[in-house]
């Protein structure tokens, strides 16, 4: 169990920069989940705490030990792959009980510890078949088995779960966590799926083009996102932007759109900017005839207990999310009211959020980002 | 489009399946022919073997056999008369050709050759080509796309173009009619096929087998011997026997460079003289013996070859 720490940590592949000096500390046992697009330099991270690939520049520490340029084989790190890696010419027991050989283990201790990891993870019926033939669910078992199976400082996963159906991604998501729970290793886990890093991380890194957009909890990162990017990547649908008039100075209360003002958190911080993006989440948006806004029905997704509602709105296209029940044709204009203490400002030119009584409550760092 | 009929798409319809079975049959008959030719001609006399029509249907004999692996020779009837009656069966059908059996012929000799430097070159080339397609595959070799293509040009060439320089330096280094310098040559001709074949197979397997393997705290060597080594048996194998059959059949350097001691056995094979020429049964009879280790490494390692040809054509 360790505390992993990365300073300044860059990677350029030739001309091409994967990551961009980044900056985080994840506490000793927590779930720690980096999140974004593919190519957003997640996986290079992650290979690179593993001592898959070394670092351009920057240092990595693993339980306050400057691990930067160690081998692989000498970090005490498990990992876990997307495809598994279970090796195809060994049966499970076999694959749970490699790591184990390499240290020199004497066999009965082997068997036993396998055999316990498997009962974990409840698959000691299946520790004599070979892997070829096991279903993704019991892959995956198998693969975090032959991770824990050492008892290592951390745990690295790849998108352990990408490759299983939903149904079993699920399934997964709730065991994953549940062996964190009880086991509580550090753990990185890497995932373009925002739901199953909201639903296992206790602290997500959003990535963008190898810089870290934000930090935190999950909470923090869907109710306050630091950058456009997060809003827009964080959240199905994602958050709803509205262009508005910018030169407020501290203190502002209100935001000017077409021909309404539409009253924000108190503004912490001036926003000289001509622009301005109003951040609203679809829930964030009420059927309201008293309402500040007017919105014509666009069209309807009815999703069993809500409905996304497509509005036009001064030209912009917004997504609310509503109660199911409510009947509405396409073409009618109907009055909206937005929940205003909710709702974030951004700068339209950087896309950074802008400081507001919001985050007057906040004590947790709010930004690991660099660069 | 019909609709009485449903008809798969990708299913072969009767008539084709009947077209392409007619064609392999066709090739089938084309190439094995010759080969059956050559196997019943080891079953004649020297007299049915060059009789006029050809016969197919004749009384079998082993003699072709006995001539391969015996030098014989003519002698009076009266020294043969002489003789204490024959102890064996091939002593007896020697004399009742009036001949008799002199010593051993050099054929075990060249096919114990042919074997050496056979699977010699064999193991050598597949053992280089495998180390150097785990190198191309897997670490930033420089210019390895100019290497690569270095290694497959060697074989742009026809061999022969080259025969006379390698014969001149052979004699030179003192490696003519040598097994080493037999193993040599066909080694430096069969590893660009290995490296190449081999590569492909690598390419084919994840990194991430090594890289579980080397965090599990494995030693890369370690982590190619029992991780990749395994998975790249199918390639191995079919790599092998497409090295061994070049080396197997090569006719011309074994005729230019070997005369004695490492003379192998295609080059001896057609030198075999009876009694008023070549001796046809004898020829025969060493042609089926030469087939049939290639033939039973081939049927060994089947699986894996039908395997491997086809290996990478179909992602999982």
């Amino acid at each position: 169990m360790a505390e992993i720490r990365v300073e300044a940590l860059k990677k350029n592949f030739g001309e091409f920069t994967a990551v961009k000096d980044s900056n985080f500390t994840v506490a000793d046992g927590e779930f720690f989940v980096m999140l974004g697009p593919s190519g957003c330099g997640k996986t290079t991270t992650l290979r690179m705490i593993a001592g898959l690939e070394l670092p351009t520049s920057g240092r990595i520490f693993l339980g306050g030990e400057d691990v930067t340029f160690n081998r692989a084989s000498h970090r005490d790190i498990a990992f876990v792959f997307q495809l598994f890696a279970l090796y195809p010419h060994m049966n499970v027991r076999k694959n749970m009980g490699f790591p184990l050989v390499c240290q020199g283990m004497p066999r009965a201790e082997i068997r036993q510890r396998v055999e316990e990891t498997a009962r974990l993870l409840r698959i000691d019926h299946i520790l004599d078949k070979p892997v070829s033939g096991l279903a993704g669910g019991d892959r995956q078992r198998v693969a975090l088995g032959r991770a824990i199976v050492r008892r290592p400082m951390a745990f690295m996963m790849d998108e352990p779960l990408g490759t299983l159906d939903s149904e079993f991604r699920d399934l997964m998501v709730r065991e994953l966590r549940e062996l964190h729970n009880s086991i509580g290793a550090t753990t990185v886990y890497v995932t373009h799926d925002q739901l199953e890093a909201m639903a296992m991380a206790d602290k997500i890194a959003v990535m963008n083009h190898g810089v870290i957009e934000q930090f935190g909890h999950p909470q923090e990162i869907y109710d306050r996102p630091a950058t456009m990017f997060v809003a827009d990547f964080i959240g199905s649908p994602p958050m709803n932007f509205l262009t508005v008039a910018g030169g407020l100075a501290p203190g502002a209360r209100d935001v000017g759109l077409k021909e309404a003002r539409i009253e924000v958190p108190e503004l912490r911080e001036a926003a000289p900017a001509e622009t301005l993006m109003l951040g609203l989440r679809p829930e964030h948006i009420r059927l309201d005839d008293a309402g500040p806004l007017r919105g014509e029905v666009f069209g309807t997704e009815y999703l069993g207990t809500t409905q996304i509602v497509t509005l036009n709105v001064d030209d912009t296209q917004l997504k609310a999310r509503l109660a199911a029940d409510v009947r509405l044709r396409e073409g009618e204009t109907v009055g909206l009211s937005l929940d205003t203490a909710r709702l974030s400002l951004f700068d339209a030119a950087s896309g950074r959020a802008l400081a507001s009584a919001r985050d007057d409550a906040v004590h947790a760092p709010r930004t690991g980002t660099g660069g | 489009m019909s609709t009485t009929t449903a008809h798969s798409v990708v299913a072969p319809g009767r008539r084709t399946r009947f077209v392409a079975g007619l064609l392999v049959v066709i090739y089938a008959l084309v190439t094995m022919v010759p080969l059956a030719w050559i196997f019943l001609t080891g079953f004649k006399t020297p007299p049915d073997s060059i009789s006029y029509p050809p016969k197919v249907v004749f009384e079998p004999s082993l003699e072709g056999y006995v001539n391969l692996f015996t030098t014989r020779s003519r002698q009076t009837p009266e020294y043969m008369e002489s003789l204490p009656p024959p102890q064996t069966w091939y002593e007896e059908l020697v004399r009742s050709r009036h001949m008799v059996i002199a010593g051993p012929s050099k054929f075990g000799e060249r096919f114990l050759n042919s074997v050496i430097i056979g699977f010699g070159s064999t193991f050598l080339s597949v053992f280089l080509g495998t180390l150097a397609a785990y190198a191309f595959s897997r670490f930033k070799v420089p210019l390895a796309d100019d290497l690569l293509f270095f290694i497959l040009s060697t074989r742009m060439m026809p061999p022969i173009a080259v025969a006379i320089p390698i014969f001149l330096m052979y004699r030179t280094v003192g490696l003519s009619d040598t097994h080493l310098g037999m193993i040599i040559l066909y080694t430096a001709v069969n590893v660009s096929l290995s490296v190449w074949l081999l590569k492909g197979f690598v390419d084919e397997i994840p990194r991430e087998y090594e890289e579980a393997a080397l965090i599990d705290g494995y030693t890369r060597l370690q982590a190619f011997v029992k991780v990749v080594l395994p998975q790249m048996a199918t390639g191995i194998a079919a790599t092998a026997i497409f090295c061994l059959i070049f080396a197997w059949n090569e006719y011309a350097f074994a005729l230019l460079l070997t005369s004695g001691t490492a003379q192998t056995a295609p080059p001896f094979i057609p030198t075999i003289i009876g009694e008023g020429g070549l001796d046809w049964p004898a020829i025969g009879a060493g042609v089926t013996l030469f087939l049939l280790p290639v033939l039973v490494f081939t049927i060994l390692l089947r699986k894996h070859l039908l395997r491997g040809i086809t290996f990478g054509a179909v992602r999982k």
